[in-house]
């Protein structure tokens, strides 16, 4: 117990939380304490550690210290650091796009179809162009569900079809059509080179271009997916990680609801 | 060996038993097929490579115009040994001169077909020569450095970019990889052809190519000899063309193979009697070729729930060991697949895994059982993720699993950096030393909840063979019962590449590999 981790530096800053100066907590208000790992294209040695540590000076951090570096092979080396953000960031001033619908149940989503629409809502969803992961969709779509959130397949007012994986852009437009579709729901799992962003906008050109895009309610999901980005790319909306069918259901009938109340 | 779980034997052979009344009524059909994938493989296997000007493989070409013609039920080695008689060209001329429009085989006069097969059975036996050759020199490499004792640490390299691929797979190897697996393009399994050459684009993979193997061969050879130990090499034979693959991987030395009979039916909406048909003479390649197969049932498990579909799994797992037994691949080289894939708010869910896992054990006493880690719940919190992983390779310690997929941190998140694959060997060598011979130390309680565990998917599994035994394997799959996904017989991609065979017919491979193909 005599490797120093315990500090007894005097703290010489403000220890009160101040939302325009808002900063990384480790243990201390505005302590500014974070973790980095990365690897480095260089050999293991003395001038790697201090390499390390002037790249985490140049990201922003203050005590830069390079807990633990490790050849990965020869001409590689990994490194955990530590250090404390300088930056901050004005909390006040911050403006995101959030999905404001308000979320239901599987019963609440039924019940409110029920009593709005009065018809079953007919919900298309693929992952579509070469990705090949069905996780997102299934997650959202099969009557399993996930973590014990049922999915759409088994809400009684959605008619739900999960086309799978690999599904081009072409033949999902084609099949939407086929099966009247109020919603589109996009899953892109994996992707490398951003080519989800890509596929993505593919798809509403080609909504477009058929002129179908205001007919249906557009939805993205997948790990990489935002609302905000979602939307930039000409979507209704987009659900990331942690969200869940009834998550997707609540944004789609409220929509729908909206749009048809014009 | 006496079960650890009380296993109701008698309800194995019961299943065993089940499996082979349903892979022997599938293999009737099976014989009496053959498509365009295999009778490019024999293209292949005859000498047959490289691509036209608008880089369409020639062994593509050379099928297209037989089947163009009405011939494919005869077979490529019967146009193609004629032609030689006919011509006086090598193979490789032959179908140079088709890819040019200047020959079409199928209009040449017929010799008789003795002298065809003659012809034809010479190239066969060099070509399976210079496969056992390889595998020769594979049980050298093993016989100098020994084969690797414990579970085979297998990892995967995914840039797009072979020659990035080998940077990062002898990384792998230096940080005590055993297995190499070079993930496929996405997509690629719903190609018709193999691409040619080496590549450098690729999605979430790099294309499986002839001269792509070539060149990860090398270089971990080269590794092989730097580390002292002999690095594997693994691809995917599955999709449209799963014979070549294996083709291709056993002219180049290739270790492992993902192939399965069903995944393609299943996940890659690939027509059921293609793939039967295809998984055939692709398995009995590298059952010859020394290949160890993988199978996979953990795919099962990522659509449907892992505790109430495990005994779907293991009923896989039986009819995968028949189909594979009956294409000449024995036991010690079927991967046979499962996964870690319970969800970890289940209260005793680790119990269920290493109940199950020791299942597949003792159930399958010699298989090299490819085990995969979890991947489902992997949330981004890449520092449960590397927990998760830790218990996956507890099991894997503790019930002897043989191909130990490496879980990743990052799972869920990108495919893996160089360091997040060093975190999980690091995570997976020191778990398996410090409880290197926990197994061998504890037995389970009798009656409690693992063995109840085990002998309640093995009862589900084996009344779920007698089903399929009595439906058939085709409806089954029609009905959805496999990962809940449901496909009809005369769906999907690639039925229009299947023919029935015509008298005349033969494939010189089959029976020079039937043979066996240990030295």
């Amino acid at each position: 117990m005599s490797s120093g981790l315990y500090s007894t530096k005097a703290r010489d800053f403000c220890q009160t939380l101040d939302l325009t100066k808002v900063k990384p907590y480790g243990d201390t208000m505005n302590d500014g304490k974070v973790q980095v790992s990365f690897t480095l294209p260089i050999a293991d040695d003395e001038r790697a550690i201090e390499a390390a540590r002037q790249l985490g000076l140049k990201m922003g951090l203050s005590d830069v210290l390079v807990a633990h570096h490790e050849a990965l092979d020869k001409e590689f080396t990994f490194f955990v650091v530590y250090g404390n953000m300088t930056h901050t960031v004005d909390l006040t001033t911050i403006k995101v796009c959030t999905i404001d619908s308000q979320v239901l149940d599987m019963h609440g989503v039924d019940d409110f179809i029920k009593q709005n629409i009065g018809r079953k809502l007919v919900v298309v969803g693929a992952s579509t162009g070469t990705d090949a992961h069905t996780v997102g969709i299934d997650a959202i779509m099969n009557m399993k569900g996930y973590a014990g959130h049922y999915g759409l397949e088994r809400y009684e007012m959605i008619e739900a079809y999960n086309l799978g994986s690999q599904v081009a852009n072409e033949e999902f437009v084609k099949r939407a059509t086929e099966l009247k579709a109020d919603v589109l729901l996009v899953s892109q799992t994996v992707t490398q080179k951003d080519v989800h962003v890509s596929n993505l906008i593919e798809l509403v050109e080609l909504l477009e271009a058929s002129r179908l895009r205001d007919k249906v309610i557009l939805v993205a999901g997948g790990p990489r997916i935002n609302n905000e980005l979602a939307k930039e790319l000409g979507y209704d909306a987009g659900f990331g990680p942690g969200k869940f069918a009834e998550h997707v259901a609540s944004f789609f009938i409220e929509e729908f609801v909206r749009r048809h109340k014009k | 060996m006496k079960s650890k779980l009380n296993l109701d034997f008698a309800a194995v052979e019961k299943a065993r038993q089940a499996a082979r009344a349903i892979a022997e009524d599938t293999q009737k059909f099976i014989l009496q097929h053959t498509s365009v994938t295999i009778e490019r493989t024999c293209a292949r296997l005859l000498g047959i490579d490289g691509v036209d000007a608008y880089e369409v493989p020639l062994p593509n070409l050379i099928v297209d115009s037989i089947k163009s013609a009405g011939g494919l039920g005869l077979g490529l080695s019967v146009y193609l040994g004629n032609a030689m008689i006919q011509t006086g060209k090598t193979p490789q001329q032959i179908a140079e001169t088709v890819a040019a429009g200047e020959l079409d085989i199928t209009k040449l006069k017929m010799a008789d077909l003795f002298e065809i097969r003659a012809k034809i059975d010479d190239i066969a036996r060099q070509t399976t020569a210079r496969i056992k050759a390889n595998r020769q020199q594979r049980e050298q490499y093993l016989g100098r450095f020994g084969d690797k004792q414990g579970p085979y640490i297998y990892v995967i390299v995914a840039t797009g970019n072979i020659y990035e691929d080998i940077i990062q797979a002898k990384a792998a190897a230096a940080q005590g990889a055993d297995v190499i697996a070079v993930i496929r393009t996405t997509g690629q399994s719903l190609l018709d052809f193999v691409p040619f050459g080496a590549t450098t684009e690729g999605f979430g993979g790099t294309y499986a190519t002839q001269e792509n193997f070539r060149l990860m061969r090398a270089a971990l050879d080269e590794s092989s000899e730097k580390h002292g130990r002999y690095i594997r090499l693994c691809n995917y034979c599955s999709g449209l063309c799963m014979p070549e693959i294996a083709a291709m991987g056993a002219l180049e030395r290739l270790d492992m193979m993902l192939n399965d009979a069903l995944y393609g039916i299943l996940f890659r909406d690939i027509n059921m009697q293609r793939t039967m048909i295809d998984q055939y003479f692709s398995r009995m390649i590298n059952g010859f070729a020394g290949v160890i197969i993988n199978t996979g049932e953990d795919n099962y498990l990522t659509t449907a729930d892992a505790v109430e579909e495990a005994h779907t799994v293991l009923a896989s797992q039986f009819i995968n060991e028949q189909f594979a037994l009956l294409s000449g691949v024995p036991e010690e080289q079927q991967g046979l697949g499962h996964a870690f894939e319970i969800t970890p708010d289940l209260k005793n869910g680790f119990l269920y895994e290493l109940a199950q896992a020791q299942m597949a054990r003792e159930i399958f006493p010699k298989a090299p059982l490819k085990y995969m880690p979890p991947t489902k719940f992997k949330t981004g919190n890449i520092f449960r993720g590397h927990i998760q992983d830790a218990l996956f390779n507890m099991v894997t310690i503790m019930t002897g699993q043989k191909v130990h997929l490496l879980g990743m941190l990052t799972e869920a998140i990108h495919t893996p950096l160089m360091s997040d694959r060093a975190l999980s060997i690091e995570n997976a060598r020191y778990i398996f030393n410090t409880m290197a011979d926990l197994g061998d130390e504890i037995e389970f309680k009798n009656g409690g909840i693992m063995a109840n565990r085990a002998n309640q998917v093995l009862q589900e599994a084996a009344a779920m063979l007698e089903t399929i035994r009595r439906d058939g394997l085709f409806k089954t799959l029609e009905m959805g019962r496999f990962a809940g996904v449901k496909r009809p017989q005369s769906g999907g991609k690639g039925l229009d590449g299947v023919a029935t065979k015509q008298n005349g017919y033969f494939n010189p491979f089959i029976e020079l590999m039937q043979q066996g193909g240990k030295a």
